[in-house]
């Protein structure tokens, strides 16, 4: 490099100071490889992350549109009563829309064969949709009404590449010819992909329809779960921690405690679900699949965790602090909640997310507790009267779809990770924004 | 600083703490032996001796700050103004507003140098109004020589302060609450000549209404601000009397060698 290390002995402890000792060198050459392996960790760790998210908008996004045909229907005052005069009612409706979707597509010049079979395949009884919302509206006789009708989850499938001509055969779901006449409808521009509402604001539908499944429900029942986790958790975690870190006497009593704790956190969540189904259910009878039960049950869980973290937070504040509060006559209760509590603030909010997003992702002990596969009902009206009624929760939900057969609920369940995530994600946000607010006072 | 006149008239005096056979337990360790003192009213008493001789864990015991640790033990008998400051129904929290401490290492709240100061008089309901509680903020500050150098910025963090201005502030705070006795521990170990002279003003200025006790470990200290001296070695009160007296006329050998730097 310089003059001075052609000239210096280098290695010798007297050398220059230009030039690195041997010992310099090798501390040296071991704080490099030491960040270079923290690097590796983090790129593997980005690594996954970014495979994971791809997965998972891949595998989800489709739950989020849905293929549906919009066809500007028109009944008149007498179609209507002739229809109603009828035997099978849905049937004469069926076919007033067929004869429509055929003008439709004669008017656009396009020629297809299909029959009632068919559009039964592809968009379920369209009839008893027309009908019922006839009857809802009687005063929309007579005018054009755009109907926007979903396609079952195979057309769905076509669409996003599940289902191919080659995969299929034909059956009484859906026949090879078909895909002729959906080629022919979305050419048309009559088939379209929408985004799909209802999954997002919607109930859990039955198991052969995943096109009309949403998970707005579960949405709901999983945000009541999570209030009655944060109102009664926090509070009594907070108060707990503060009492057996701030007043209570060093003894064996609290000893069994500080162990009992500690082991609560490492009990398995489904062992928390059979305490709740005997104690809440059995034996204070509480409602069944009800979000008050499940955010007691994930309150037992979450306590442990909240205590522990917030323990370790109070712990870290500088005995100092206290004792410059007590020496100007503040009494114990004053040195905490002046001075050591908000300085363990940060400390406690994160623990008490860590705690919230682990019961947000719990499925066990819901199950033990019944709030899975549930089809709430009275939604949305029911919503209101929400902890006590009967739902489901974002992560039971998942499950539920992920064991049924129809490879549509597959796709549902991938879409609601991506919601549960998202919830998830908001809740940090809003965690690191209070984190921020509480660092600021020093 | 203070001329034997002064000294003359200590022996008048009212005694504030009265301490007999006081002994401390650290689990095992016997950290106090046996020791009776009388720190009187209107007067500054130095604690001296070798580092690890128990002047901290004396002075703490003063204000019953040793009850926050658990596995500290203390026995005899400790009166202020005659009443026992371990008597079952005293509250320690009232004690501690009487008896004020500035701590060994200075310690400001993680707050601004404004409030930090004004805690005390809050909690203690000391000032009637904001233009109150600013005059007691700022007669605080410049006791503890530090008004001239925070005026400008008594909302910025009191943690931002240096190491000496810290433990001025800390003396600050705890003349704010206006306390009778004030205990302080090694209160200049961190500040430079200047800081050190303001701070022996200062407590030549509590001393005509209060009682102060400081542990220190600089001789020419304990000479110029205290009128009362007591050595302690190994937990023992070897020697308690006139500072003059101790200083240049003392009865125990140990105290000898202590002052004249051959042990400690
Ligand atoms: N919290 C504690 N737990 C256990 N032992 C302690 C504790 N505090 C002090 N001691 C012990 O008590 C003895 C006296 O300590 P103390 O702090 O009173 O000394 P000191 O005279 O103030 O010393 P220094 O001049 O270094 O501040 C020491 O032997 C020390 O180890
Ligand atoms: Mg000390």
């Amino acid at each position: 490099m310089t003059d001075a290390t052609l000239n210096g002995d280098g290695g010798r402890p007297n050398g220059s100071l230009t030039t690195q000792d041997d010992r310099t060198k090798a501390r040296n050459r071991a704080e490099t490889r030491f960040k270079a392996y923290g690097l590796a960790a983090i790129l593997v760790g980005i690594f996954f992350l970014v495979v994971l998210a791809v997965s998972i908008i891949r595998s989800g996004s489709p739950a989020f549109t849905r293929t549906v045909v919009d066809v500007e229907f028109t009944l008149s005052q007498s179609e209507f009563e002739a229809a109603e005069e009828e035997l099978f009612k849905t049937k004469a409706y069926q076919s007033l829309f067929i004869s429509t979707l055929k003008g439709q597509l004669d008017e656009r010049g396009v020629e297809v064969a299909f029959d009632e079979a068919a559009i039964e395949r592809l968009l379920g009884k369209v009839g008893g949709t027309i009908r019922e919302f006839y009857t809802a509206n009687p005063d929309k006789l007579g005018e054009p009404v755009q109907f926007e009708l979903p396609a079952s989850s195979r057309v769905d499938g076509y669409f996003n590449g599940r289902v191919t001509r080659e995969s299929i055969q034909d059956s009484r779901f859906l026949m090879k010819a078909d895909l002729d006449l959906v080629d022919v409808l979305h050419d048309a521009g009559i088939m379209k992909s929408s985004f799909n509402w209802t999954f997002i604001t919607g109930a859990d539908a039955g198991v052969d329809n995943p096109g009309g499944a949403g998970i707005g429900a579960s949405v709901v029942g999983s945000f009541f779960m999570m209030l009655v986790v944060l109102v009664l958790s926090l509070p009594i975690g907070v108060a707990a921690s503060i009492y057996l870190e701030e007043f209570a006497p060093q003894n064996r009593f609290t000893d069994l405690i500080e162990v009992n704790i500690s082991n609560l956190a490492a009990v398995p969540s489904i062992v928390f679900g059979i305490l709740g189904l005997a104690v809440f259910i059995q034996f204070m009878h509480l409602p069944q699949s009800a979000p008050l039960v499940g955010g007691l049950v994930l309150t037992l869980m979450t306590l442990p965790t909240i205590i522990i973290s917030t323990r370790a937070s109070l712990k870290a504040v500088p005995p100092s602090i206290r004792d410059a509060a007590l020496g100007v006559g503040a009494s114990r209760m004053q040195a905490v909640f002046h001075h050591v509590l908000p300085l363990a603030m940060p400390g406690i909010l994160t623990g008490t997310i860590i705690g919230l997003a682990q019961a947000l992702g719990e499925t066990a002990p819901l199950l033990l507790i019944g709030m899975v596969g549930f089809v709430a009902r009275g939604y949305p009206e029911g919503i209101a009267a929400g902890f006590t009624d009967p739902n489901s929760a974002m992560p039971a939900q998942i499950y539920t779809w992920a064991a049924r057969a129809d490879a549509g609920f597959y796709e549902k369940a991938w879409g609601g990770i991506i919601i549960l995530l998202a919830f998830l994600l908001t809740m940090n946000i809003i965690a690191i924004i209070l984190r921020r607010r509480f660092e600021r006072r020093w | 600083m203070y001329d034997t006149t002064s000294e003359k008239d200590v022996d008048q005096k009212t005694i504030k703490f009265s301490a007999r056979k006081v002994q401390v337990f650290y689990g095992d360790t016997h950290a106090i032996k046996d020791v009776d003192v009388d720190i009187e009213d209107k007067t500054v008493t130095a604690f001296i001796g070798p580092s690890g001789c128990g002047k901290s864990t004396f002075l703490r015991c003063l204000n019953r700050m040793n009850d926050t640790i658990d596995i500290c033990r203390i026995e005899g008998d400790i009166r202020l103004d005659g009443e026992d400051i371990y008597d079952r129904r005293v509250d320690p929290v009232q004690l501690r507003a009487k008896v004020g401490m500035v701590f060994q290492k200075p310690n400001p709240f993680p707050k601004s140098i404004y409030d930090n100061v004004a805690y005390g008089p809050r909690i203690h309901g000391l000032a009637r109004s904001k233009a109150d509680l600013d005059q007691i903020v700022e007669r605080a500050l410049r006791r503890g020589a530090l008004w001239d150098e925070v005026k400008d910025r008594l909302h910025a963090p009191g943690t931002g302060l240096s190491g000496g201005q810290q433990q001025r502030l800390c003396i600050a705070r705890a003349v704010a609450t206006e306390p009778e006795v004030l205990l302080m521990d090694e209160p200049c170990s961190a500040l430079d000549p200047i800081a050190t002279a303001q701070v022996e003003e200062l407590i030549a200025e509590l001393r005509r209404d209060y009682s102060v006790v400081i542990v220190t470990h600089s001789m020419q200290q304990a000479a110029r601000v205290s009128q009362k001296t007591a050595f302690f070695h190994l937990g023992n009160l070897v020697e308690f009397g006139e500072t003059g007296n101790i200083f240049t006329n003392p009865e125990d050998k140990r105290t000898e060698s202590y002052i004249t730097g051959r042990i400690g």
